[in-house]
């Protein structure tokens, strides 16, 4: 009772939320909010101190690249939820569930599907075969240089597609939750996570990403129970006061009762998310193979000691991003019930405060008040961090162990001088992550991870499936495949409408469908089986020859190497 | 021994063969089910919407939603459902082989 009452005196010296009428636009800068700003200098005070902590431990490239490979599976499986869920998911589903009711929730499954698939084909094979890149596993019995040219390309691709939709996802939330500029905003970030990776590396990383994900879930379940609470617990009644709400606002804008009631009643179901089979299909397709080929999740799987410990890795992960996923659907058809009906959220129009994506901001507040909401924005903000960590820690593996060591220096990098350069890289590409997230303010984020997830599909995981499971695939036939499914889904995306129509301005889409995945995805695997079919080269010979040893260390861990490697 | 060497031997052994055979058709029985599963929800919304529009009962809950969460918990099921086995059995085989091997 008397902590309420403090919180409540707090509460009175905190800055009122905008009240502002007729905001427009996706990102209205919103005024400073000291409770947010507090929250997130807390957090930032433990995870620096967490950073500081794992310098002292991070002396080799094994503790830099895979935490020295002590990682247990529940915290990988945890590391990994905290990879995943991003701010996108967790603002970006709640609040499509928000606007479209029933849509959100099929667009969520489409980001747990592929998990399964990633333990019953990969996942303990990646663990036995690797060390500290997925390059390691899908170049193994293949030549060097090539493959793992292709690997840092296709990676840097992927992470650069994803960064940039993390960055400008960051600046915008930050200038919406804190009132900060976008510019700073992004600076603020980009800085941070050097600071962790460079110092810190995997050990830092993994430990960043494991608060955030407590944090995230924690405070999701205590959303989603406030908000049964308000329904009594009844998921019907939860259902029909949103029903209620949606017809409501629909009889305002001057439908007639019958139209409204069936407007009211379409969050119910399938919307206009899924548009014509193939669309679908190819959309599906990209998010559960993407998952499997997104090269930040997969270097996870080094950094627990063994196959075991990587099955118990994508298990944990699993149940916990599907339980995120079970609690955005209430948190989205909570926002509508306790958001979309009280006007102190609303301006003039009847718009969102500060934008779409505010929903599950302000139900935060619904809920729980002005420290809940500060609690909340502070884990969307660490959310971020926690996933740009992964994905720059992910490309400076890339330059340093795949590009640097193996085909620069031909494998004879000393691991004093492969850590110099990963962490050079990694301030290079920090800076990098912030000149894009300035430079592409203006993007759509939606499109440019569904773009990475497209591209992982098509890229990295034909080639990694074939090099694992087909004894026939040859180096040629991963090198040419795995570029041409990446090159057809690239080129695709700019035919596809939200280039070719939204950004250039033509009449009409040359490639009608959203993903490119069903056909880039049949591009790689075919140019992969019928190069490798062809492929009578010496080198053809020594990749076949090496397949039941790699078979055999895949299938057993005999001769997997441990990543601790003091 | 060099590491093709124990690598032929293990190749050889009965339980090896024992063990990619049951885990190969074990993980792609679970991908094909988890296939079937996703884009059979996938191509029900694309060809017939209404369906998961129709509410279960005569309540406002609509089929898609205990589909949909049903989904998700067949996802987290199917993937517990393959640890499981492979803790109870493929670890135990591939820790022989591993005994055998060494030997």
């Amino acid at each position: 009772m008397r902590a309420r009452n403090l919180l409540a005196a707090a509460a009175l010296f905190l800055p009122l939320p905008a009240l502002a009428a007729a905001i427009e636009g996706q990102t209205q800068r919103q005024p400073t909010n000291w409770t947010a700003i507090a929250m997130f200098a807390g957090f930032v005070a433990l995870t620096l101190a967490i950073t500081r902590w794992a310098a002292k431990r991070t002396h080799t490239v094994a503790d830099f690249y895979a935490a020295g490979g002590g990682v247990t599976g529940f915290q990988n499986g945890l590391a990994i939820a905290g990879d995943y869920m991003s701010a996108a998911s967790f603002l970006g589903i709640s609040a499509q569930i928000f606007t479209d009711g029933y849509d959100g929730l099929i667009y969520s499954i489409g980001f747990l599907v592929g998990w399964p698939i990633l333990m019953f084909l990969m996942a303990e094979k990646l663990r036995n075969l690797g060390r500290f890149t997925f390059a390691d596993v899908a170049s193994f019995r293949f030549a060097q240089p090539a493959v793992r040219s292709f690997a840092a390309f296709s990676t840097l691709t992927v992470v650069a597609f994803y960064l940039i939709a993390q960055m400008v996802g960051a600046g915008q939330l930050i200038k919406l939750l804190f009132g900060l500029p976008y510019g700073s905003a992004v600076a603020i970030v980009g800085v941070l996570m050097i600071f962790y990776v460079l110092f810190g590396g995997m050990k830092a990383t993994t430990w960043v990403q494991i608060t955030k994900a407590v944090l995230l879930l924690g405070g999701a379940s205590f959303m989603s129970v406030m908000v049964m609470a308000k329904v009594g617990f009844s998921p019907e009644s939860l259902f029909m006061r949103a029903v209620q709400v949606k017809t409501d606002l629909a009889t305002a804008t001057g439908l007639d009762p019958v139209a409204a009631a069936a407007k009211g009643r379409s969050i119910m179901g399938p919307g206009n998310f899924i548009k014509d089979p193939i669309s679908a299909i190819s959309f599906g397709m990209a998010l559960m193979f993407g998952t499997a080929g997104l090269p930040h999740i997969l270097m996870r799987f080094f950094t627990v000691p063994n196959a075991r410990e990587a099955r118990k890795s994508v298990l944990w992960a699993t149940v916990w991003i599907g339980y995120f996923y079970l609690l955005t659907f209430i948190i989205g058809f909570g926002a509508i019930v306790l958001v979309a009906s009280d006007p102190q959220y609303l301006d003039a129009a009847g718009a969102l405060l500060g934008g779409g994506n505010m929903a599950a901001i302000h139900l935060a507040k619904a809920v729980g008040g002005d420290v809940f909401l500060g609690f909340i924005s502070a884990v969307a903000f660490a959310t971020i961090l926690a996933v740009v960590s992964g994905l720059t820690l992910s490309g400076a593996s890339a330059i340093s162990h795949d590009l640097y060591a193996t085909v620069f220096c031909k494998s004879a990098a000393d691991s004093g001088a492969e850590l110099r350069v990963s962490r050079i890289t990694t301030v290079v590409l920090g800076v990098f992550a912030i000149l894009l997230g300035v430079v592409f303010e203006k993007q759509n984020i939606a499109f440019m991870v569904s773009l990475a997830f497209a591209l992982a599909a098509s890229g990295n995981f034909p080639v990694l499936l074939l090099s694992l499971l087909w004894k026939g695939c040859t180096t040629r036939g991963a090198v040419v495949g795995g570029f041409a499914g990446l090159l057809t889904a690239l080129v695709l995306m700019i035919l596809s409408p939200s280039i070719w129509v939204t950004v250039l301005h033509h009449e009409k889409a040359i490639f009608p469908y959203t993903s490119p995945a069903i056909f880039s995805m049949a591009v790689a695997f075919l140019t992969i089986w019928l190069v490798s079919l062809l492929d009578n080269s010496p080198r053809a010979l020594i990749d076949r020859a090496g397949f039941d040893e790699q078979r055999v260390r895949s299938e057993t861990g005999i001769g997997a190497s441990v990543a601790a490697g003091h | 021994m060099t590491t093709s060497e124990l690598a032929a031997r293990v190749q050889a052994s009965a339980k090896y063969q024992e063990l990619t055979r049951k885990r190969t058709r074990f993980g792609w029985t679970l991908t094909v089910a988890m296939l079937i599963a996703y884009f059979g929800y996938v191509s029900l919304i694309a060809f017939d919407k209404a369906l998961l529009a129709k509410p279960v009962g005569d309540g406002i809950i609509s089929w898609g939603v205990p589909i949909g969460f049903g989904l998700i918990v067949f996802t987290v099921t199917i993937t517990g459902l393959y640890v499981w086995r492979a803790n109870a059995e493929f670890d135990a085989l591939t820790k022989a082989i591993v005994d055998e091997a060494a030997q």
